[in-house]
Order: structure tokens, then C-alpha cells, then sequence
């Protein structure tokens, strides 16, 4: 009986290909691709302010309520944010990448990567907590400072406006370094990878016409590297502007797109409001996509 | 020759300059998790003091022993459970299907299982919600299964499909050749050979729904999951010491496997980290 089905099937490889791809095709079809649908239509209802339901008619008006000044200002701190957290994700990335790349004996490399990848995969919440930990106002920061007596320069940052704030766990400076620690890992991998693929014989070559270090890695090895950063970047700043839990805990009362998208769809129950707020990242994260797969990004991953 | 001869001390000094920074990007990734280690065993129990005053190991007993705990980490691991399973069938059966033929819209499959996880979460999260507004469907335990399902398949995807391209079809041509059935082949040849990819996979979905916070937030209503009952204990703390020991938990619980995972795929790429 079972070498009969067997057959049965072995004769008909489209029949087995569409029941291989039927379940994992309807799951994302109807739960994932259906809710992203019904998100873009939510965004053209509209909440009725005096009873407080959705009223499902198609308007703009939610959409009109993004370019209010307040909205905007959400817009462009939390942009402003991930591109900062970029930036210094890079920066701290890219020595670490260089070593394990370039320097590590394959042991150390293993031992490099598993010290990477251990805190990509733990509890983001329990790392996010830590940083609670760190930068309460009796917390380890503080100590240091006073050990080195730089409490001073502590407390005049902290009276700093914008960077500053009551103490290091609420102000714009803790959110980004929480930031930074969170998504640190997801830049060194690309970076790493990248840095991989550039052939010794390039970097041979480049020497042996004369170049100094310095300017092999300016002219050779930067420019090969880059698209590795840009990869990183994706990662970086996609989850920086979606994220709403670090801003909410070590932020001023300022929004950021998630918590304001969090705070429609909860407290007021404005899923239309919060449905168009989206659309926001999703737009950011297309155009920089676009440009990433332009720059090469994509061969990085 | 001449100017390699006289970079050479600036190489040495250089990689020594990198080999201390990258130390130092390192110990910056791992010191925060060893703080909390240390709070768990603090006497302090209003503050994060530094240094800790003194050091106990009674809250230990007390968190393991906490009810609302106990509720938020079996709940989890009953979310986190059902959608490995599903996670497993689903990423299975498409990496399966992908291997063995060419399609139109194969390209697309593989980009429509990542983007759960590569669009910000809160994009999965709304967008859940959203379609639960849309027809009136009440949060349960089923809505947080789904949503971490949908972004679990992925890895399971990721790592069963690196498998069958590394192990190749000529060992299912032999069994069929010999014999065998098909079903037989999948019994015999393809399920041992991608066991190891199939647990891994495994471990890393269960550990991604385990820790997963922000999708969670809009499937479940009022329930809590483990990372979201530490998450309210942020914002308003009940007991320190308790969320201290829990979190210490949640490493250890999230550590081992994924070190389990490193091995077990050690030596290939299998497991897509970046792609998390």
C-alpha cells in the first residue's frame, strides 16, 4: 500500500511540490501577507472621537493627522536616533569585525564569533534590563565616576539639554547607548562576512606596489567592506525605529514612531492612527533597502 | 620591498591596537549580563546599589518559588513549545519544496519567510493586531502561538535548507535505486540527515519565541509571557531581587541551548545568526 502511494506520488512531482508548499504557503498567505493587508487597510478607516469606534469607511484623514507638527517631530527623532545608533554600531563594530576577520587564529575566530552571536540570540528584555542595572542613578556608572572623580563631569552632562536628562537611565544618552549594546551584534556579523570575502591577494597586491597599511585599508579594504556595513545598517536601523521598549523605559517623555504606534492601538484604541504611524518605518525601511541593494549590501548577507 | 620592510612594526603595532579594541567591544557585549549574575545574589533590595552591599543566596529559593513567575514561564514555554512545532512543519516543508524544484516565485518565498523578521517587529506586531481588530478575534493563548510562529519558521527554513544543499540529492537517488520507497528514503536517509539542522533549528525558534517581547505585545492582551512579566516589573518594580534571579534565569535558560546549537552546526554556516 505505502510503495504504492509512493510510486503514485514519485510519478507526479508537481503534485508533491504542491503538497509540500500548500501549508507553508496558506500560513503566510492568509495569517501574515492577510494582517500586512489589513494593517494597509486599517490605515484608510478612521476612529470617531466622540464614541471612540473604528469607523470603516475609506478616508485620508488618518492619514493627514501624520503631517501634524507633533507627528512629524516623532518622525524625525526617532530617524535622527537610529541613524545615530548606526553610526556608532559601526564604529565599534568594525575593529572588533577587522580582528576576527583578519588577525584571529581560527580557535580565537570560533571563540570570537560564539561571543557575538551568545548575546544576538539572548533575552533581549534581560539585556535591556541589565542597562537598568548600569545606569541607575546608584548603579555602576555612577560609581565609577565617583571613583575616578568625574562625577562632576557626569552631573553637567546630565544638566546638558537634549543629551541630558535627571539621571543616565532617563535621557536621550541612555536610550542611545542601550540601543548601541542591544543591536551591536547584528553589525559585526555582516561586517565580519564582508571583511572574509576580500581576497588576501588584493591586500599582497596593494602593498607590493607600495602601499602603507594605512592606505591599503583606506583604498582597498574599506571600500570592500562597505557593503558590509550597510547590511548591518539594515538590521540597525530597522530595529532602532521600530523598537519601543527601550525608549519607553530609559527615554524623557518624548514619543518615538513605537511608542506612539503602542500608545494608539492601546490605550485610545486607535488602530487606524497607529495602522498609518506604520506605514512610516515600512516607507523608511523601502527606500533604504532600495538604496542599500544599490550600494551592494545585499551580496553581504 | 623597501617600504614593506619598514610598515612592518606599524602592522604589529596596529594589530595590537585592534586586538585590544576588539577585546574591549567584546567585554562591552558581555559585561551587562555578568552584572546581572552579581544582583541576583545582592542583599540590596530597594536599589541598584554598586557595589552590591553584601551577598545572599535566599532569593533564589523565593523567585523560583514566586507563583506569578511560575505562570509567566509556563506560559511561555507552552508558547514557545507549540510554535517550534509549527515553526518545524511549516519551515520544513517550504525549505523541501524550495531544494527540490524550480518554481515561479521561488525567489519570493524565501524573502516572504524572512520578512517577519526583517521588518521591525512592531510592524508584525501591529499588523497582527490589526487583522485581530479587523475581524473581531479575541486575544488567547492561540494568537501569541501564531505570531511567533510566523516568525520562527525562518530559521527552521534557514537551517534545513543550508542542509539539503550541503548534503546533496545523490544519497536519495542511491536509497530509490536500491529500492526504497519514498517514504522509506525520507525515514532512512533524509530525516537523519537533517536531524542535527531540523534541532537546531528547533532550539533557535523556541529561544527566539522565548524571548520575543515586541510582537507579543500586541497578541496577547492581558496575558503575560516570561519577558513580558519582567518587562512590567521594569516599569513598576514589585521585587527586585525576584526579577533579578528571573532574568539571571532567562539567560541561563536562553545560553545553553544556543551554545548546544553553535556545536551542533559547528564548522558550517547552517545557522544564519545574522539573519535573526
Amino acid at each position: 500500500m505505502l510503495s504504492r502511494v509512493s510510486t503514485y506520488l514519485y510519478l507526479r512531482p508537481k503534485l508533491v511540490l504542491g503538497l509540500l508548499l500548500v501549508p507553508p504557503l496558506l500560513w503566510f498567505l492568509v495569517i501574515y501577507i492577510g494582517s500586512l493587508i489589513s494593517l494597509l487597510v486599517n490605515s484608510f478607516f478612521s476612529l470617531d472621537s466622540f464614541t471612540g469606534q473604528i469607523v470603516r469607511e475609506f478616508t485620508l484623514k488618518t492619514y493627514a493627522k501624520l503631517f501634524e507638527t507633533s507627528n512629524l517631530q516623532i518622525f524625525a527623532r526617532t530617524t535622527i536616533m537610529a541613524a545615530l545608533v548606526t553610526i556608532a554600531c559601526a564604529a565599534l563594530a568594525f575593529p572588533l569585525s577587522y580582528y576576527m576577520a583578519r588577525f584571529a587564529t581560527p580557535r580565537m575566530k570560533t571563540f570570537l564569533y560564539i561571543g557575538v552571536t551568545l548575546p544576538l540570540w539572548s533575552s533581549y528584555v534581560v539585556r535591556v534590563y541589565s542597562w537598568k542595572l548600569i545606569l541607575a542613578q546608584e548603579g555602576i556608572v555612577s560609581w565609577f565616576a565617583r571613583i575616578v572623580q568625574l562625577d562632576g563631569l557626569l552631573d553637567w552632562y546630565l544638566s546638558l539639554p537634549i543629551v541630558g536628562g535627571p539621571s543616565l537611565a532617563i535621557s536621550s544618552t541612555g536610550v542611545f547607548l542601550v540601543f548601541v549594546y542591544i543591536w551591536l551584534p547584528y553589525m559585526v556579523i555582516p561586517i565580519q562576512t564582508a571583511l572574509e570575502r576580500v581576497p588576501k591577494s588584493l591586500i599582497e597586491a596593494s602593498s607590493d606596489l607600495g602601499a602603507k597599511p594605512a592606505q591599503t585599508f583606506r583604498n582597498v579594504i574599506l571600500p570592500l567592506a562597505f557593503p558590509g556595513v550597510i547590511a548591518g545598517s539594515i538590521f540597525t536601523f530597522s530595529l532602532t525605529l521600530g523598537d519601543f521598549i527601550v525608549p519607553q523605559l530609559f527615554g524623557s517623555s518624548a514619543y518615538t514612531i513605537g511608542r506612539a504606534v503602542l500608545t494608539f492601538q492601546g490605550t485610545s484604541n486607535n488602530i487606524p492612527l497607529a495602522a498609518a504611524f506604520t506605514m512610516g518605518p515600512i516607507l523608511i525601511m523601502i527606500v533604504y533597502l532600495l538604496i542599500a541593494r544599490k550600494l551592494g549590501a545585499f551580496d553581504a548577507l | 620591498m623597501l617600504s614593506k620592510n619598514t610598515s612592518q612594526p606599524s602592522v604589529e603595532r596596529g594589530s595590537r591596537w585592534l586586538q585590544a579594541s576588539a577585546i574591549a567591544v567584546l567585554l562591552f557585549l558581555h559585561i551587562p549580563m555578568w552584572l546581572i549574575f552579581l544582583y541576583s545574589f545582592t542583599t540590596d533590595t530597594a536599589a541598584y546599589t554598586f557595589p552590591p552591599p553584601g551577598l545572599t543566596l535566599k532569593w533564589i529559593p523565593q523567585a523560583l518559588s514566586n507563583p506569578e513567575m511560575q505562570a509567566a514561564l509556563s506560559l511561555s514555554i507552552r508558547v514557545a513549545s507549540l510554535a517550534t512545532v509549527a515553526a518545524l512543519i511549516l519551515g520544513t516543508l517550504a525549505a523541501a519544496a524550495v531544494y527540490r524544484s524550480d518554481f515561479f516565485g521561488k525567489e519570493a518565498i524565501s524573502f516572504m519567510l524572512l520578512l517577519p523578521l526583517a521588518l521591525p517587529g512592531i510592524v508584525t506586531g501591529i499588523a497582527m493586531r490589526s487583522a485581530m481588530s479587523l475581524i473581531s478575534i479575541p486575544f488567547s493563548y492561540w494568537t501569541i502561538v501564531i505570531g511567533h510562529a510566523t516568525f520562527c519558521v525562518v530559521v527552521v527554513y534557514n537551517n534545513v535548507l543550508a542542509r539539503f544543499r550541503r548534503s546533496g540529492g545523490s544519497m536519495i537517488e542511491a536509497s530509490m535505486d536500491l529500492g526504497a520507497n519514498s517514504f522509506q528514503t525520507f525515514w532512512h536517509i533524509v530525516l537523519p540527515n537533517i536531524g542535527t539542522a531540523l534541532l537546531a533549528g528547533a532550539i533557535l525558534a523556541f529561544s527566539l519565541s522565548f524571548d520575543e517581547v515586541i510582537v507579543t505585545t500586541f497578541t496577547a492582551g492581558q496575558q503575560e509571557t516570561l519577558p513580558i512579566w519582567i518587562l512590567g516589573q521594569m516599569f513598576k518594580p514589585r521585587s527586585r531581587p525576584i526579577t533579578n534571579v528571573t532574568a539571571m534565569l532567562v539567560v541561563i535558560i536562553t545560553a545553553l541551548p544556543i551554545l548546544l546549537a553553535q556545536r551542533i552546526t559547528a564548522g558550517s554556516s547552517d545557522t544564519e545568526g545574522s539573519n535573526k
